[in-house]
């Protein structure tokens, strides 16, 4: 983890708008004025076609916030917001950005009401901990291998890689996740957003955005382990 | 137990530089260090792969279609906003 600092502290000097850039290139926001303006005009078919793109990972990324249940109510909530809220899209962030960040506030109202929630804080959830357990390593004391596996990985089994018990089971492991790894991992991973849409979409940096997939995906691997690899159970 | 290495990476630091070497954040002494590891070390070569199926496995989870009905709420919402 004093690499995790040392990163931190080197990424901090990256030149933000230029990554805003990346998440958001000039043709992106042409396209989205456009959705907007045809949206305000009143067109049915923009608005579901919006809803059809996002809608899915709404939901998905409610539930960092609110039980499955309420996930859905949420991200109509959002939808609302989006079309109450649409005349004051000045287009600074990309739209996407912009819809995520209501469903994110509607999901946190939401969460704190439902009093599931605890104050959003990315970095000091679980601090020190490692991607993979100590126990798993030789010490630093060790003659010969300092640092080295102790216990290996052992090779994973397609044929239960591909299962939808798995599925679920990464599912389950995603939703247990600390509520900040949850979110970057959920846009990174499922969703398939840029490392740059997700920070500005949580309005994270990137070297913390980073440090959350770090261990969100540690974790779910960790948590698939024992039921995918060939000496597991 | 790893195969014998002649690299100053331990396995242990390295599980740890695996998202940023996806990334591709590390810098060029880092990711030589670390692909230099990776060929002296199968346990290391095998978290990479399951990480990356991990990644793989997440991906499926989006792959759901939206159900008309929760279209036709939506199409419901809208209709409501343009003409309140």
């Amino acid at each position: 983890m004093v690499r995790d600092s040392a990163r931190l502290q080197s990424a901090a000097s990256e030149d933000v708008a230029s990554l805003e850039a990346l998440g958001t290139p000039g043709s992106t926001r042409k396209e989205d004025r456009r959705l907007v303006a045809a949206i305000r005009a009143g067109d049915e078919g923009v608005f579901i076609c919006l809803v059809k793109r996002h809608h899915r990972a709404m939901i998905r990324l409610a539930r960092a916030y609110v039980p499955p249940g309420a996930a859905d109510e949420v991200a109509q909530e959002a939808w609302i917001g989006v079309l109450k809220g649409l005349h004051k899209f000045e287009g600074r962030s990309s739209l996407k950005a912009w819809i995520f960040r209501i469903l994110i506030n509607c999901a946190r109202l939401r969460g704190a009401r439902e009093a599931r929630t605890v104050p959003f804080s990315s970095l000091d959830e679980d601090p020190q901990e490692p991607a993979v357990a100590e126990e798993r390593f030789l010490d630093a004391g060790h003659p010969r291998w300092p640092g080295h596996w102790l216990k290996s990985p052992e090779p994973w089994m397609d044929e239960r890689l591909i299962s939808e018990e798995t599925l679920s089971m990464v599912a389950r492991a995603m939703d247990e996740l600390p509520r900040a790894q949850c979110e970057v991992m959920r846009l990174r991973d499922v969703e398939g957003w840029t490392s740059a849409e997700v920070c500005e979409a949580l309005e994270i940096s990137e070297a913390n955005q980073r440090v959350l997939l770090h261990r969100a995906r540690s974790k779910v691997r960790q948590a698939l382990e024992p039921y995918v690899s060939a000496g597991g159970s | 137990m790893s195969s014998a290495l002649s690299t100053d990476l331990a396995c242990k630091e390295l599980v740890e530089l695996v998202t940023d070497y996806l990334e591709q954040t590390l810098s060029l002494e880092e990711q030589t260090r670390f692909e230099h590891h990776l060929t002296m070390c199968r346990a290391c070569k095998e978290y990479l792969r399951q990480i990356r199926s991990t990644i793989d496995i997440s991906r499926k989870l989006a792959e759901h279609a939206l159900p008309p009905e929760v279209q036709d709420e939506l199409l419901a919402v809208f209709r409501r906003w343009k003409t309140g």
